[in-house]
């Protein structure tokens, strides 16, 4: 009988801790097809965050470094500067990237380092019990903003990709979600050309990538699909923001 | 080789060269920013890599991949600089990886000032960060001191797979002093089959890590630390002892204050005292030892410290109340004068006649 279909050699056989509905798995299992697919699983260093993914070093089927909070693209900074040959990538939530680690995902961007960043937007904090992050949206009820996010005491959600974009060094800035099959199939497409600019050397690329959080949100798993499409798609649009590789001039001027 | 005439930040980036250090990643801080300067023109040339970090979080935060990758790597910065290093050092020392620390000290808390000063002693030698966990410290008093010293600490970083830190101060980081450099290598360290290389499709991955979910394993894993921490007790203690046979009074001090010290205990003994100087060169693990070679002569300790009064408390704990201890020093980056600690000592064997 023909296999079809395939667990990826990127993963761990293991179960994962995620929670029924979160669509980490699926965002997990996309960036180890994408390394396998590029042939870079033997070669790769990750670094995972904290937060939800903080295990993300039990499932990735490379060598792992589990950085501190925030703190993934200054570790896999240090990492590529040691192996500039090999590949590179940090997978962040939006509470270590898009808070506590503004810094270094800005000025790993704006040095263009040659590695990859996979954010996954989910618009709250999912590991801590479901606080409010810098992504979620206004209205948007969570143990820290139980009235629903007031912009007027908590500003307005931040737009990671946007900002990111206006960088001189980030070569690639690309918005996906993985609220239907389709949008899934795409946002393998882009995560693997995220990866092939780092094998080409062309400097930092980053794929956000929109989630869902069945369980802190306090909805079931395809309502949360729905969600996300008709609450977070709107505010935070799919597409490139930033692609240098395509761009005549691509040092900002 | 020669000797040649060197700034202590500079020397003390020419001896990581030399040592192997091929990574450095720094923030500019007053008065370490040489450090940071030197290495940014001399360990490209060296077949290196120097990087300015946008703070002292990310550079610390670059060490430790850089470490977790098998490399010699080395970050510097001065007390306030360091206070924010030391998320990143907690973690370092609790993934088990090596690397070195430069901490030329200045006056604190808060912004404090840029002059010289030993008020990151507790900073230095209990821990710093969160966690039960030690650095390896040492405290040079010379520039050929410290120079020597960045050799050994980069092999007994990774003989220990432990950070260790050099605790200057704003004296030994700006002033010049002739210098060799002729550090002998360690030979015999383990392979760093730990590191993050790419498995190759050659062995399961290897994790850089320190979290442990389970409490039975943290415990464990604190264990493991405590252990080797109670080998570099045992094995590691250094410092150097002047006259003390036959001493009334023994002065403790280290690095730049163990000099003023020294002149100190060098003009009182030509005035037929008996003063005796010990100058503990690791800060942790604190040379205990040191102290059992003390005379029955010996009634009086006197610690000298460029601070409040830091050190005081671990030659307290070793002392354990048979010798009878003083302290005086200066602080906020006033340097104290060799007639301050004559007159402190004076008093005290005037008070004891």
């Amino acid at each position: 009988m023909a296999v079809i279909f395939e667990r990826t050699k990127g993963l761990t056989p293991v179960s994962t801790h995620y929670c029924p509905g979160c669509t980490h798995g699926i965002i997990h299992r996309l960036v180890a097809e994408a390394m396998e697919e590029l042939g870079v699983l033997d070669q790769a260093i990750g670094v995972a965050p904290v937060g939800c993914s903080v295990l993300a070093y039990k499932y990735f089927n490379c060598d792992m470094h589990e950085a501190a909070h925030g703190r993934a693209p200054a570790v896999a900074t240090g990492i590529k500067r040691v192996w500039p040959d090999k590949f590179v990538f940090a997978y962040q939530g939006d509470g270590d990237l898009a808070s506590i680690g503004t810094a270094e995902i800005v000025h790993a961007a704006h040095r263009s380092e040659n590695i990859s960043v996979v954010f996954v937007n989910n618009a709250i904090y999912g590991m801590t019990g479901g606080q409010m992050a810098p992504t979620t949206l206004v209205g948007q009820r969570t143990t820290t903003s139980p009235l629903g996010r007031d912009p007027k005491q908590a500003g307005f959600p931040l737009r990671i990709s946007e900002m990111l974009a206006t960088i001189p060094g980030a070569t690639f800035i690309e918005r996906v979600s993985v609220d239907t099959p389709a949008n899934v199939r795409k946002a393998k497409r882009v995560i693997k050309r995220a990866f092939e600019i780092q094998l080409e050397g062309k400097g930092f690329a980053l794929v956000e990538v929109l989630s869902t959080c069945p369980t802190n949100w306090g909805i079931e798993p395809t309502l949360a699909l729905k969600w996300l499409r008709e609450n977070m798609i709107p505010y935070y649009p799919l597409g490139n923001f930033r692609d240098a590789t395509k761009e005549e001039v691509s040092d900002g001027q | 080789m020669a000797k040649v005439l060197m700034k202590g930040n500079e020397a003390i980036g020419e001896a990581a060269i030399l040592a192997g250090c091929r990574f450095f990643f720094g923030y500019p801080i007053t008065p370490q920013s040489e450090l940071l300067e030197y290495m940014s023109l001399h360990l490209p040339k060296a077949g290196g890599t120097f990087l300015q970090a946008e703070s002292e979080v990310a550079a610390i935060n670059m060490v430790y991949g850089a470490a977790g990758c098998g490399a010699r790597v080395m970050t510097g910065s001065s007390s306030p600089g360091i206070a924010l290093k030391q998320e990143g050092i907690s973690y370092i020392a609790g993934a088990e990886l090596p690397c070195v620390i430069v901490n030329m000290m200045r006056g604190g808390p808060g912004l404090g000032s840029i002059q010289p000063a030993q008020s990151d002693y507790n900073q230095s030698t209990r821990g710093g960060g969160d966690g039960d966990y030690k650095l390896l410290v040492y405290a040079p008093a010379s520039i050929q001191e410290m120079v020597d010293y960045v050799q050994i600490s980069f092999d007994k970083a990774d003989q220990y797979r432990n950070p260790v830190l050099i605790a200057g101060d704003g004296v030994l980081g700006q002033m010049m002093e002739p210098v060799e450099f002729s550090s002998q290598k360690a030979t015999d360290l383990p392979a760093k089959d730990w590191a993050t290389t790419g498995t190759d499709g050659k062995r399961a991955p290897n994790v850089i890590n320190s979290l442990y979910l389970d409490a039975e394993e943290l415990e464990k894993h604190n264990i493991h630390l405590s252990e080797k921490y109670a080998k570099m007790k045992e094995n590691e203690q250094r410092w150097e002892s002047v006259g003390i046979e036959g001493a009334e009074l023994v002065i403790v001090a280290y690095g730049t204050t163990a000099r003023i010290a020294r002149s100190a205990m060098d003009n009182l003994n030509k005035q037929g005292r008996k003063i005796g100087l010990l100058r503990p060169i690791t800060l942790w693990p604190y040379p205990e030892k040191a102290f059992e070679e003390l005379d029955d002569a010996t009634k009086h300790l006197l610690v000298v410290e460029m601070s409040m009064g830091q050190m005081i408390d671990d030659v307290r704990i070793v002392n354990e109340g048979k010798r009878k201890i003083d302290f005086v020093g200066r602080s906020g980056g006033v340097i104290p004068s060799t007639s301050l600690v004559e007159e402190k000592i004076l008093e005290i064997l005037e008070r004891s006649e």
